[in-house]
């Protein structure tokens, strides 16, 4: 699905040239939960920013579901970028004069734009939102705003999901209610879900961990008993 | 993404931001309306330069005689007495000369006019029946001159109303005598008033017949006794024979006096005439639209101006759209359908409130002057075009600066 061979991203500093990646090779399979860690500055943004086609790698190839992803143009990348992938931002990034159902119909204007409405609105129910489609993000709290930005994620169907930090800035409670969210889709569509984090806790939740350091990949584990997002919740709720 | 969506997207965006958009929109509309108003009132001053043209008639044609040549010093147009009244008859002629419709003669000289204790100097017209419908005079009270009038050189006077002024007051001049150069002279009729201006004054002056003018009053004879005439005035038969009917004079006169070499008198185009000061006026109204317009302009850079403030502001969302797909164009046409509907919108504004303007201003006085405007479709138009022209313009740089945005650095920043 994802196939990342010897890629580098190497940024100009004025005089000095820096690697944010080096020599990358990375594969995702379709239906995979992968997250990836690491500390800030150890290259896990400027991945994902090549992998959801916001950037392109300096060298290297990369491949998404068949296509070479480094030989593409802007719209071509604009293209890719809506048909395929589904960004969700650690600042939620919601547009505020807007709804939550403007929102999330947002990217289908960029596409064929056909029963735009039913399909946001589907899209919220999958999150569970659809009782809220009129509140604006102001009116949401931080879990509601975040499942919002996976509904507008969701909306084109992409193949991949990209959550970059998405818990970063929500408390226990709502962090748990987000994974359970990516993990049924995941697990109940089938969805590639590919999360940045820096909390190994909520890494666990996926089914392989990459772990980055200085522009490598040092680190690629499976994990052998993901966590199961929801049920501490529930189990306590039997305890009590 | 189709246009319904970039335009109610562009107007949710403008809508966000009532205050800045309504102090946009008043640049523009405070341009466009100062376009039409200050056009208005220029084509309204052309207008009614034209109308007194016209008033003295209209698809005019005015024959003048040449100028004495005496031992190489020449006189003024219309001193030598070379034109005759049999000129003037000879070119009512339904063959060679078809395009000329009527003709009226006229012979011009000064009186002195008398009634009881009152007297006035003005001007003698010798006519024929046909100048009042040629040069589009109406007589107001009593009668006009009739060939009887002419065919017995009959002592009536027709008055101008500054005369019937001068001489009667608030009397009845109708069937009074009055002396006119020691003659005892009939008025029977009073003339209706075209208003002065321009052209010298049209009411003040009297009309007698022409052949009165020439047997008791006096004018010029040719050389060969004829009776001589200033002026002929042709009315050409419709609007496109003008040239027509100039060339038939020209070959008619021409016969008439023998001439091979040059003309012994000159035809004035009214048509002409018109078309010159009009140019001239032409030049007097674009100047006063190009003023106009460069309060337009500055309107314009108010658009770009906001846009571009805009465009920063908003960095973070183009950010976000360019994420979920937007193209560089989707984000360009975002950009520039809100510039041009914010000029567009100024531009039906600015038309509306010039329109009030221009109708408000109708009819104003102003010290002396007295506003004529006149308000034209075409510049109401042409000036919703240019203000869309104008967000087009100056929209496109700050949509560019927009649309070319890295993707990744537009969602970096606050």
């Amino acid at each position: 699905m994802i196939d990342i061979h010897d890629v580098s991203k190497i940024y100009q500093m004025g005089n000095v040239k820096v690697a944010a990646l080096q020599n990358v090779n990375l594969t995702v399979l379709q239906g995979e939960m992968l997250a990836i860690m690491g500390p800030s500055g150890s290259g896990k943004s400027t991945m994902m920013n090549i992998i959801g086609c916001l950037d392109v790698a300096t060298s290297g190839r990369y491949v998404l579901e068949g296509e070479d992803v480094g030989q593409m143009n802007d719209n071509q990348l604009a293209e890719i970028r809506h048909s395929k992938i589904g960004f969700v931002f650690q600042t939620y990034n919601l547009l505020p004069r807007a709804t939550a159902l403007s929102n999330v119909e947002m990217p289908l204007m960029y596409g064929d734009g056909h029963n735009r409405r039913t399909r946001a609105m589907e899209a919220l129910y999958k999150v569970g939102l659809h009782n809220r489609a009129l509140h604006r993000p102001a009116e949401l709290s931080g879990g509601e705003q975040q499942r919002v930005g996976i509904a507008r994620a969701l909306v084109k169907n992409p193949s991949i999901l990209l959550a970059d930090e998405p818990t970063g800035n929500l408390d226990s409670k709502s962090s748990d209610e987000i994974l359970t969210v990516l993990q049924r889709l995941n697990r109940d569509e089938g969805l590639t879900v590919l999360l940045v984090t820096h909390e190994a806790n909520i890494a666990e939740h996926a089914d392989r961990i990459v772990s980055f350091h200085d522009g490598q990949v040092v680190n690629d584990v499976p994990v052998t008993s993901p966590l199961i997002a929801g049920a501490t919740v529930s189990a306590k709720r039997v305890d009590s | 993404m189709n246009f319904f969506t970039t335009f109610f997207t562009a107007m949710d965006a403008l809508n966000s931001n009532k205050l800045r958009s309504g102090l946009t929109l008043l640049g523009i509309i405070i341009g466009v309306s100062a376009v039409i108003t200050l056009m208005a009132i220029g084509r309204g001053a052309q207008e009614s330069i034209t109308s007194r043209i016209e008033s003295l008639g209209t698809n005019l044609l005015f024959i003048r005689a040449g100028a004495t040549n005496q031992f190489g010093f020449a006189g003024a147009q219309g001193s030598a007495a070379n034109l005759t009244l049999e000129d003037s008859q000879a070119l009512i002629d339904p063959i060679l000369a078809p395009s000329v419709g009527s003709v009226a003669p006229e012979t011009q000289l000064r009186g002195q006019l008398v009634y009881q204790r009152e007297n006035t100097n003005t001007r003698l017209i010798g006519i024929t029946p046909e100048y009042l419908l040629v040069r589009s005079f109406e007589v107001e009270e009593g009668q006009s001159i009739t060939p009887t009038h002419i065919s017995m050189a009959a002592q009536v006077i027709i008055l101008g109303p500054d005369v019937v002024e001068d001489l009667f007051g608030l009397r009845e001049p109708i069937g009074q005598t009055i002396r006119v150069n020691g003659r005892d002279f009939e008025v029977i009729g009073v003339m209706k008033s075209k208003g002065s201006g321009g052209f010298g004054n049209q009411d003040d002056q009297a009309y007698v017949p022409i052949s009165t003018a020439y047997y008791r009053l006096g004018t010029q004879r040719t050389p060969q006794g004829e009776i001589s005439v200033q002026t002929v005035n042709v009315q050409v038969r419709d609007d496109d024979a003008t040239d027509a009917a100039v060339d038939e004079i020209n070959s008619i006169l021409r016969l008439r006096h023998r001439i091979t070499d040059e003309d012994d008198f000159t035809i004035t185009n009214q048509q002409e005439t018109i078309e010159a000061l009009e140019e001239t006026t032409n030049t007097f109204v674009v100047f006063l639209g190009a003023i106009a317009s460069i309060s337009l302009l500055v309107g314009g850079i108010g658009i770009m101006n906001i846009m571009l403030v805009s465009v920063t502001e908003r960095t973070r969302e183009i950010g976000i759209r360019k994420a979920m797909g937007a193209k560089r164009r989707d984000i360009l046409s975002q950009f520039l359908v809100e510039a041009v509907l914010l000029s567009l919108t100024g531009g039906f504004l600015g038309v509306a409130l010039g329109l009030g303007l221009t109708q408000v201003l109708d009819g104003v006085k102003f010290g002396s002057t007295t506003f004529n405007t006149s308000f034209s479709t075409n510049i109401a138009v042409l000036s919703m075009a240019v203000s869309g022209g104008i967000g087009l313009f100056f929209g496109i740089y700050p949509a560019m600066q927009a649309a070319k945005l890295h993707p990744i650095e537009a969602l970096r920043h606050e």
